[in-house]
């Protein structure tokens, strides 16, 4: 379909970062050395346009990651099939070397909630939510990621651990998973649980790719700390400190800063992607001394 | 509780800002919390908004950011998006500043903000190479009369009772926007042959000459009002031809 140019498509084992568009002529301009960029498929489900001009610039140059924020997976209405064909295209056409999607749901009879809203985790939703990833895997034409979720509610007919449900889905539809360690910490202050528990509870050997940000913090009504993932802010030290964590364990990820609101410059957002690949490339190192 | 009624419960008062925090979610205490829930709420709320703030920016500036937030409240509130293509939410968003009973004075406000949509579709539009000039030199002038066009993907027209163009064009920049010279209907057409947008208001004639040929007119056909009003039609179909409307012969 394409005859564009393009950099190979896998993404190294490095940091990247969230595309915005603001920041497209500073990374034209010095072309830094990031691992890959991330976009948000559904902003570039329009039929042409200036950010498809920007994207065929970028991924001439970089690796791509493409992560949808819509598909609704954990809901129980059948998935969009227009909007299926939609991140099919958009994988034809840019060659990403991961696509990725979430525990979620976000469409029902009232519309698009335009939120990655909770989904109960039992029997029936584990089965609702591998029909969904298989119907995405062949309409895509290839194996997605699932991403574990942050909440800020949990449901009191969940019966299954959100670990256990994320090792299930992987295993019965064959797809990878993300792990969102900002996410993991998050839920881990909203819901009373220790992260590294939780990590070690999580089916690392699935990880295809790492998510990292920095989260917002409230008071629920009983005035326990509410942690909400904002994307906002810089990655908070205890989600470095679980990150490198899980790298120690798995070896160098591909890992990527997210940065959605307030965004900063370019300089700074970079130093961010920087820290996360200078942890990346100790890991390794790491690697390197154990097989040598 | 099934999860079909699980979802829906917790849909339903997602959208119904009275309704309490659903019974089966729960936080830390084991009962529903209403701040918890609130977030979900919230970021519903809030991430239609902005999408609205960055659809209608000139619209939010005419009228302030509270305003505006309000006025998109309301829409929000009874418009949800039908896909998770966000690109193309809030299209009607013109049609019901219209209806807004508090910006009822304001007759030029749905004006602009049909503008914007229409630039934002443009923007989006797909790709096509503009027919150039050169093109229309090379065709032997008997054969002019028949002509017809193929509209480029991207062209919008719009016909507004107010000076809505000029009104967009002033809030460009940051300066301090200087009021129309003259308050009056304005025919507008919006382009984006390559990269960039843009708006242009049509001289007199110019409104139907255009939607005449984009309803497949011959040129002839179309040119026959310009004429008889003691118009050029040449300077006309250049001036479409030059603003990239044209993408080539239909």
């Amino acid at each position: 379909m394409t005859s564009a140019p393009r950099v190979a498509a896998p993404l190294p084992r490095r940091a990247g970062v969230g595309f915005k568009p603001e920041h497209f002529e500073a990374i034209m301009d010095e072309r830094p050395d990031v691992g890959f960029f991330e976009i948000h498929a559904e902003n570039f489900m329009g039929e042409g346009g200036p950010p498809h001009r920007r994207l065929e610039a970028l991924r001439a140059r970089y690796p791509l990651s493409l992560h949808g924020v819509g598909l609704s997976i954990g809901g129980p209405r059948p998935l969009d099939r227009a909007h299926l064909a939609r991140l099919a295209a958009l994988n034809r056409r840019y060659e990403p070397g991961l696509f990725s999607e979430h525990l979620a749901w976000s469409s029902h009879d009232v519309g698009f909630l335009d939120d990655l809203l909770p989904v109960p985790l039992t029997a029936e939703t584990l089965a609702l939510v591998c029909r969904h990833i298989d119907e995405t895997q062949e309409a895509v034409g290839r194996r997605m990621l699932l991403e574990n979720p942050s909440t800020y509610v949990r449901f009191a007919e969940s019966d299954i651990p959100e670990t256990d449900f994320l090792r299930e889905v992987a295993e019965r539809t064959g797809c990878g998973l993300l792990l969102d360690v900002n996410n993991v910490e998050v839920q881990a202050g909203n819901h009373g649980f220790d992260p590294v528990a939780y990590l070690d509870a999580f089916p690392l050997d699935l990880v295809g790719e790492i998510h990292l940000a920095g989260y917002a913090e409230a008071r629920d009504d009983a005035g326990h700390e509410l942690r909400i993932d904002a994307h906002d802010s810089p990655v908070r030290p205890r989600v470095w400190q679980l990150y490198r964590l899980v790298i120690a364990r798995i070896g160098a990820t591909p890992t990527l800063i997210e940065w959605d609101n307030d965004v900063p410059d370019w300089p700074t957002l970079h130093a961010e992607v920087r820290r996360a690949d200078e942890a990346a490339i100790a890991a390794m190192r790491r690697e390197m001394a154990d097989v040598v | 509780m099934s999860f079909e009624t699980t979802i829906a419960a917790f849909a339903a008062a997602l959208t119904d800002p009275s309704a309490p925090a659903p019974a089966m979610t729960i936080g830390r205490e084991g009962r529903p919390d209403t701040r918890r829930f609130g977030v979900y709420r919230n970021n519903v709320a809030v991430g239609l908004i902005k999408s609205l703030e960055a659809r209608y920016p000139v619209t939010r500036r005419l009228v302030g950011d509270d305003f505006f937030r309000g006025m998109a409240g309301a829409y929000v509130a009874v418009n949800k998006p039908k896909s998770a293509v966000l690109i193309v939410y809030g299209v009607d968003f013109p049609d019901f500043v219209r209806g807004f009973e508090p910006a009822r004075d304001l007759d030029y406000l749905p004006d602009v903000a049909a503008l914007e949509n229409a630039w934002v579709e443009a923007y989006h539009a797909a790709e096509a190479s503009p027919w150039p000039l050169t093109a229309l030199a090379d065709i032997a002038p008997e054969r002019l009369e028949t002509l017809r066009f193929a509209i480029h993907p991207a062209a919008r027209l719009a016909r507004f009772a107010t000076p809505a163009a000029s009104i967009w064009s002033a809030h460009q920049g940051e300066a301090e926007p200087a009021p129309p010279q003259r308050w009056g209907r304005e025919d507008v057409l919006v382009t984006r042959p390559h990269a960039e947008v843009f708006v242009r208001a049509l001289p007199d004639g110019g409104h139907d000459f255009f939607a005449a040929l984009r309803a497949g007119a011959a040129l002839g056909e179309a040119a026959t009002p310009l004429i008889e009003a003691g118009a050029d039609p040449g300077l006309h179909l250049v001036g479409l031809i030059e603003a990239g409307a044209i993408a080539g012969l239909a």
